[in-house]
């Protein structure tokens, strides 16, 4: 087993996990090799990555977004700015030993070039570079695309470092004051897309993350809007009846959405161009809502009424085999609703009724076990990031309904929205690859 | 009393079928009256019930077309812009519910020309999506209460806002309660009302 672990871990992670250990305070427990994959991950134990001051008029701005991406990413512990290593005197040639000294594991450098910037990760433990690449740094400095560049170089990081691609080159959309915002996943850049006049709902990215497809409340009915970054519009579905929560298919082609008439909402899917819609649910006259897609397209989760209390249901994508995602206790009468289904197809987040509010619930669909993210407060829609490890939820916890970002492996939150009344939050594919 | 059922029973069958096209006479008012004219000479019978319903319909339509005045046309306004409250997740009409809606079939028998628009409301517990949905459900069970007593349902749209036009702002019972509720707009057909009959 232990020698199964280590095969599939990537090779500095293995190595930093290994140091995290030794130089931390479970020395013991680091001479049984079978726990090293097991213990790393746990939260105690991460690599300490340290970010080398990057020289430059921006320097100070871009070490401050590496250091907050990889600190938000929630698989490295990132050293304090004022860690008193040693710069390389000349290039690829770091104080390895006073790394080691420090608790550091990996020392992440960036070098503000003509062609961009310069990515540098040093593995402590092997006393060697061990990846380096040129990364193109478009717009002015600190302008949306410049700091999106950057997140890119993050994830970059995260992904020699872990194996697993960072989420800091994504954008999370979501509802204020009835219109649709849309902000970089560090909070910054937050901007509305849809004008004040229209009441949209709803958002959800194209999974290109290139464009967001909403509802809009308007007096005579509800009509469905694809729109892209830069605000051009297009109507999909007419405001005849109820047209809600729509979301994209995951190969981009459709749209799902909640089409409701007199007693009863269904949920029907229309090609994303337009056209003749066709219903996808069984709902006989209940109400069903919110639908989201399994990543290969043929399940499809739901919100629905048919029990008469609305619970969240999964369904084939014509809506026969529709089944309880999550049993109820005999005696609970909890109000389930608004799921999401993991990119990785693995767990579906929703929300449920726990003691008068809503809570952020994440269930694992191998073996059914349903898992409590949030406590404090209400936290409501919860919608994954695209790593299938952190979630976006609305949280009443700082006393105004704002986006925080929860990671579903430790806990942690951050809030990502100062404005207040966010929700509704839907999070973008990576951008940048 | 018994004239009073009849009367009633006959302005009524009369105002909904002649003004609303009405498929829903009250049937169960218009058949009383034979039993309830009671009289021992069959033609002194015949000829009372008779007038009764020339007079009774000439008052009915007198009525209708009586134009209201000012403060009446405000009164029947805000008898029919009154909403309908529900109870939390439920779309059936209550007996409070019922009483509001009564209040406006009157209204809308005289006015065939009143159009309106019954929007759906929720308290904002709850998934945001799901209750545009309980939305729509509670604004069309109002219709159905409207339209299976006589008002053609194509003089009322039906729309739903969720919980995203809350009438009281609380996060308590209170505002809960007054948040859980169809409302009624009037679209067109309110230039001059005319007072029901009463």
């Amino acid at each position: 087993m232990s020698t199964s672990l280590r095969c599939c871990m990537p090779r500095l992670l293995r190595r930093l996990a290994c140091l995290a250990l030794l130089t931390g305070a479970t020395t013991a427990r680091a001479q049984d090799g079978v726990r090293l994959g097991l213990l790393y991950g746990d939260g105690g134990n991460r690599p300490g990555i340290h970010v080398l001051p990057v020289a430059g008029v921006t320097g100070d701005s871009v070490r401050a977004i590496i250091m907050r991406d990889l600190d938000f990413g929630d698989r490295v512990t990132v050293m304090p700015r004022n860690t008193a290593l040693p710069a390389p005197r000349t290039p690829g040639v770091l104080d390895y030993a006073a790394a080691a000294r420090l608790g550091i594991n990996g020392v992440v450098e960036v070098t503000l070039v003509p062609a961009g910037a310069a990515l540098v990760l040093y593995d402590v433990g092997a006393k060697q570079v061990l990846q380096r690449r040129t990364v193109s740094l478009p717009g002015t400095p600190n302008s949306a695309a410049w700091r999106m560049a950057l997140h890119g170089a993050s994830d970059q990081f995260e992904e020699w470092m872990s194996g697993t691609r960072g989420i800091a080159a994504t954008r999370v959309a979501y509802v204020a004051g009835g219109r649709i915002w849309v902000v970089d996943s560090d909070g910054a850049n937050a901007a509305p897309l849809t004008a004040g006049s229209v009441r949209a709902i709803s958002p959800s990215f194209h999974p290109d993350g290139q464009s967001i497809v909403y509802a809009a409340l308007e007096p005579a009915g509800s009509a469905i809007y694809v729109s892209d970054l830069r605000g051009a519009v297009r109507r999909v579905v007419a405001p005849r009846g109820l047209n809600i929560s729509p979301t994209f298919t995951p190969d981009g082609s459709g749209i799902a959405y909640a089409h409701g008439e007199d007693f009863g909402t269904e949920l029907y899917l229309v090609n994303a161009g337009g056209g003749v819609a066709r219903r996808i649910s069984i709902g006989r006259g209940s109400d069903n809502t919110s639908p989201s897609f399994s990543p290969d397209g043929r399940r499809i989760a739901f919100t629905s009424g048919r029990a008469g209390r609305p619970d969240v249901y999964i369904a084939d994508d014509d809506g026969t085999n529709a089944d309880l995602l999550a049993a109820l206790s005999s005696s609970s009468q909890a109000y389930r609703s608004s799921p999401d289904w993991s990119p990785d197809g693995r767990a579906v987040v929703f929300q449920s009724q726990v003691g008068g509010t809503f809570q952020s619930m994440v269930i694992t669909l191998r073996d059914r076990a349903v898992k409590q993210l949030t406590t404090e407060g209400a936290n409501e829609d919860p919608a994954w990031a695209p790593d299938s490890r952190h979630v976006v939820v609305a949280s009443t916890r700082s006393g105004v309904r704002q986006l925080w970002v929860v990671d579903t492996e430790t806990g942690r939150a951050r809030q990502l929205t100062t404005a207040g009344g966010t929700r509704l939050a839907a999070w973008s594919s990576r951008l940048i690859r | 009393m018994n004239y009073r059922v009849v009367g009633t029973g006959l302005m009524l069958a009369s105002v909904g079928m002649g003004a609303c096209r009405s498929k829903q006479v009250p049937v169960a008012a218009v058949t009383t009256a034979p039993s309830t004219v009671v009289a021992t000479d069959d033609g002194a019978a015949r000829r009372a019930r008779e007038q009764f319903v020339r007079d009774s319909i000439a008052k009915a339509q007198a009525d209708a077309l009586r134009v209201s005045s000012d403060g009446e046309s405000a009164n029947l306004r805000s008898l029919l812009e009154a909403a309908v409250r529900f109870e939390y997740d439920a779309s059936d009409v209550t007996a409070e519910g019922r009483a509001a809606l009564d209040a406006k079939l009157p209204i809308l028998r005289t006015n065939t020309a009143l159009r309106i628009r019954i929007s759906g409301h929720t308290d904002s517990r709850g998934s945001d999506e799901y209750n545009l949905a309980l939305g729509l459900r509670r604004a069309s069970s109002a219709r159905k209460y409207l339209s299976d007593r006589g008002i053609d349902v194509g003089r009322i749209d039906v729309v739903s806002f969720g919980e995203e036009r809350p009438a009281a702002s609380g996060e308590d019972e209170g505002s809960w309660a007054q948040n859980r509720r169809a409302e009624f707009e009037i679209l067109s057909g309110a230039e001059s009302l005319r007072v029901p009959p009463r």
